[in-house]
């Protein structure tokens, strides 16, 4: 009789736990997000150039504007207009000469408050309406990128290599405080709209990478997986995107 | 006479009860169902079966869950918010309602970034 009831007991129990691992389910979902602009009345776009500042090891002007370029190509419906880099930061020197503004900008900005003396050209509605004109009033990115040597002392937790008294193996994970070396990516995107000259929106963004300091990274790579990152919240900004991810259906 | 008068009574006290269990077992089975074509990609017909579900029995916590990942996945945001948050609030001690609604306030906060102009 008790083994009756044992048995009985443990089917029940068999069973609820059946039914409860089968109440829920994981489902894949694709998360449409709208961009934050219109853009509908354009059919161009012009990656103009950046004011870039930080590292000389990485031209910020340069490799924005074709990474940018070559993400628009694919990435949204927009055709993309191939020119030169726009000398910005040139332009820029020559509007604050022109205003009258005291003191130089540095020939490279090495922080962000050096950039800021350069950002006056983004308001500079003239020359982004002839910029505009020339060619044929498509939507216009420009911005600054800051790109800078950055180190931290932290704590870190690497796996070591552990033989007890029988000379047995284990992999025990040991948190180190030590000095990382790596990049600060500080870049700022400002869309323009080509018939008017006028910012039409703006949106910034702050990542950083850290390697052990022993780890010599080169700057290039470490700026494309940094600009890897940002890349997406860029392009929400002008096409719809989607974001894949995994939910839990309830029963 | 008196046993006649004691099953109806029974009977009569019962009934708001059967209600309430008939009303969560059709809500189970149009949840049921839900999934099944969600997992098929008709996310329509599951938000459908879904509202049919929250409408049936209001307190029902998988039926909201499920219908915030449906308007998730349909790109209406503002409704998948709603919906998770009246199985939150539901079912506070959920994990699972709990770890869906922190991964769509994660995409959701990223189309309102306080950056941008």
């Amino acid at each position: 009789m008790t083994a009756q009831l044992a048995r009985t007991l443990s089917s029940v129990a068999v069973a609820a736990l059946t039914a409860a691992c089968a109440s829920y389910s994981e489902i894949p979902i694709e998360t449409p997000i709208r961009p934050t602009m219109d853009v509908s009345a354009f059919q161009r776009v012009l990656v103009a150039g950046f004011i870039s500042g930080g590292t000389d090891d990485v031209d910020g002007n340069l490799e924005t504007t074709r990474l940018l370029r070559s993400q628009l190509r694919t990435k949204s419906g927009l055709r993309v207009i191939d020119s030169d880099a726009l000398p910005l930061m040139e332009v820029a020197s020559e509007g604050r000469t022109a205003a009258g503004a005291a003191g130089q900008a540095p020939a490279t900005p090495k922080d962000e408050k050096e950039m800021d003396l350069y950002s006056g050209v983004f308001a500079n509605v003239e020359y982004w309406k002839k910029i505009g004109e020339e060619y044929q009033q498509p939507l216009i990115v420009t911005g600054t990128v800051l790109f800078t040597p950055h180190q931290r002392n932290s704590i870190v937790q690497r796996e070591e290599e552990v033989y007890d008294s029988f000379g047995r193996r284990r992999v025990v994970p040991v948190r180190t405080y030590m000095e990382r070396k790596g990049f600060v990516l500080t870049p700022k995107f400002i869309f323009i709209d080509g018939r008017t000259g006028t910012v039409m929106h703006s949106q910034s963004a702050r990542e950083e990478i850290l390697y052990n300091a022993n780890q010599a990274t080169p700057a290039l790579s470490s700026y494309f997986e940094l600009m890897d990152r940002v890349l997406p919240s860029f392009l929400s900004a002008l096409s719809s995107q989607k974001v894949k991810g995994t939910r839990v259906l309830l029963q | 006479m008196w046993m006649k008068a004691l099953v109806f009574a029974v009977a009569l006290g019962s009934v708001p009860g059967l209600a309430l269990a008939d009303a969560r077992n059709d809500a189970k089975e149009q949840v049921k169902f839900g999934i099944a074509v969600a997992q098929r990609g008709l996310w329509r017909e599951a938000i459908y079966r879904w509202e049919r579900a929250a409408k049936l029995d209001p307190t029902y916590a998988a039926a909201h869950n499920n219908l915030a990942i449906a308007y998730e996945h349909e790109g209406e945001l503002d409704k998948a918010r709603g919906a998770y948050e009246k199985a939150m609030e539901l079912e506070p001690d959920n994990a699972l309602i709990k770890q869906n609604y922190e991964l769509f306030r994660e995409i959701n906060d990223r189309t309102t970034r306080k950056d941008a102009q």
